[in-house]
């Protein structure tokens, strides 16, 4: 997997390269700016990229504005967004194209190595990574349809769905089954009238109905 | 009349019934004044007993509203705008109040005018009436409305309104009190940033720093108890790490460098638990520190709304037309909102105040509350604007 890393801090950076070279990732292209982050995102040998959102010149969103302009022009691009502060409007943005893998995390998770590097391969593999702080923003809020045909468990299985965990962690962390989070699960996609099609672009569905775009 | 630029001209142009009509309040008004100069008079006298105190407090009021109905009058005559010129009333119970009210000079010049307007005043305001009810004078009301009302209006608006010389003394006064309230406001914030950084922050970090040093001395004899410090320190870096991002957020929240005042409303709205409409888009950014305060009195506004109203339902309109930006923040809960209430809406005016911002609180029982924040200001061009490099 060769993938394209932007990130203007050189110790974050070199040590993001460092973690995920030993995770079995190629990192291909490592930057430090908005415009040399364009040129390479060009590369068509590249199969997914790590970005921080504030980088040089301007140091507001560019890495946010990036991932979506390199999605426009290939749906469906793997894109993790790093930042400092998490957004739920910024969530939205990414996923605002109806496709998965797309990762929105807070920078300080990659303090958690195994967890970090797991988020990385479900983006890579199409599924969707909020973190842990957005998910719990969504459950702040009031519910409206169709989400409040959701029982209390469903929904803390959706919002664990949201921070791109598998069906096994989903489990450890509830302490049910696998074939219990998989029943849950069924029943959150039939609650939500999604289509029965790929078990992936399922979840990634829930995840966005979740979010409410 | 077909010309649409002259239509302004002849509103600002009383015809000679309406005037006659504000002769005949003005004479009517007569009663209430009298009322309330004597209120007023006893009053005073009888402040040593402090029951007089409720007769001052019943009084100011009522002369207030009839004189502002004056200063209508007279604008209208004169073509002039002749705003209250009142002080705005402090926080505080009603002896900080009745302070205030006594030590406005405003209040004393409306006591002046009283005494005009019931004799001279009163005199000329009859006479325009007399003149058209007398039907033989008509020839003289036809001609003579119109100068005797613009002639009571010059004194009435000499008593009722400051001078350019006064006007200038107030602002400077204003001015003088807001830079007051702007100085203690950024003190206090200054020291509300040192508390979070040395109770949050530097306290994890001393903690981490302290685990690193058991785990370096451990790793020889104790290299699992080592570890599992290693880790503790890890969770506490974490927990300094989300610390810093609250103070800064505190300070300066990322997304309004990011997305200036719109996109960082927009932002807040989603944070909220109830659904919040965001109307309206600002075509350009307004002053850095007037977009800071303005986010954070819609933050303010919007968790007020939270904690108190039990509505369904929020909305923020961003309006800016003629150098004035205008905020609306509304919710349809059960109203009864107060402002004296919080300290933190109290912080809100002063800081808005630093700019000539003002606040005004509409929140009658049932519902909705209006909360609508003005401040005068240019917007620039759209532009995304250099915020602070990270380290």
């Amino acid at each position: 997997m060769r993938l394209v890393l932007a990130e203007d801090n050189a110790l974050l950076r070199a040590g993001l390269i460092q973690l995920l070279e030993t995770s079995g990732f190629e990192v291909a292209h490592a930057v430090d700016n908005a415009p040399a982050l364009d040129e390479v995102l060009g590369d068509p040998t590249i199969d997914g990229a790590v970005l921080d959102v504030r980088m040089p010149p301007t140091f507001t969103d560019e890495g946010l504005r990036a991932a979506i302009a390199v999605r426009a022009r290939r749906p469906g691009f793997p894109v993790l967004v790093l930042s400092q502060y998490v957004e739920q409007l910024y969530a939205r943005e990414l996923l605002a194209s109806g496709e998965g893998s797309v990762g929105y995390l807070l920078k300080d998770r990659v303090s958690d190595v195994r967890q970090f590097v797991d988020g990385v391969r479900q983006v890579l593999a199409g599924g969707t990574v909020l973190d842990p702080e957005v998910v719990a923003t969504v459950m702040a809020r009031q519910r409206t349809e169709p989400l409040d045909r959701l029982t209390a468990r469903e929904r803390e299985v959706l919002a664990l769905m949201a921070e791109g965990r598998s069906n096994a962690s989903i489990g450890a962390t509830l302490h049910v089954t696998d074939k219990a989070v998989a029943k849950h699960i069924n029943s959150i996609f039939a609650k939500l009238d999604l289509p029965v099609d790929l078990e992936v672009n399922r979840r990634v569905q829930a995840v966005l109905a979740y979010l409410r775009l | 009349m077909s010309d649409p630029s002259t239509a302004p001209q002849e509103r600002d142009q009383p015809g000679r019934l309406l005037l006659t009509g504000y002769a005949a309040e003005q004479v009517l008004w007569m009663v209430p004044l009298i009322l309330g100069l004597v209120l007023f008079v006893v009053g005073g006298l009888l402040v040593i007993v402090w029951v007089g105190i409720i007769f001052v407090v019943a009084a100011v009021p009522l002369i207030r509203v009839i004189a502002n109905r004056q200063r209508h009058i007279a604008g209208r005559v004169l073509g002039a705008d002749l705003p209250p010129p009142y002080r705005p009333s402090p926080d505080g119970g009603p002896l900080i109040q009745l302070r205030t009210v006594l030590t406005d000079p405003m209040t004393w010049r409306d006591l002046a005018w009283i005494l005009w307007a019931i004799t001279f005043g009163w005199v000329i305001s009859l006479l325009v009436i007399i003149l058209l009810l007398a039907l033989v004078t008509f020839f003289f009301w036809w001609f003579g409305a119109y100068p005797l009302l613009w002639m009571r209006s010059q004194v009435d608006r000499v008593l009722l309104t400051y001078g350019n010389t006064e006007t200038l003394e107030r602002r400077v006064e204003a001015l003088t009190r807001s830079r007051a309230a702007a100085v203690d406001h950024s003190a206090a914030e200054l020291r509300r940033l040192e508390r979070d950084l040395h109770d949050g922050t530097q306290a994890r970090l001393v903690a981490v720093s302290m685990s690193l040093g058991m785990a370096e001395e451990l790793f020889a004899s104790d290299p699992d108890a080592a570890r599992r410090t290693v880790s503790e320190a890890r969770a506490a870096t974490t927990a300094a790490i989300a610390d810093l991002r609250s103070v800064v957020r505190g300070i300066h929240p990322p997304v309004l460098a990011d997305r200036g005042l719109d996109g960082a409303i927009r932002a807040l709205a989603l944070d909220m638990a109830v659904p919040v409409e965001v109307i309206g888009e600002l075509r350009g950014r307004p002053p850095a520190p007037i977009e800071s305060a303005v986010y954070f009195a819609v933050a303010e506004c919007l968790a007020n709304s939270a904690k108190h109203a039990d509505h369904e339902h929020a909305w923020v309109e961003l309006h800016h037309d003629r150098d004035l930006l205008r905020v609306v923040v509304g919710d349809d809960g059960q109203g009864g909102a107060d402002v004296d209430g919080g300290t933190g809406m109290r912080g809100v005016m002063r800081r808005l105040a630093a700019f000539d911002g003002t606040m005004a609180v509409s929140s009658p029982d049932g519902g909705p509350t209006i909360v609508t924040l003005e401040v005068p200001c240019v917007l620039s061009l759209p532009k995304t604007t250099p915020s602070s490099a990270p380290v």
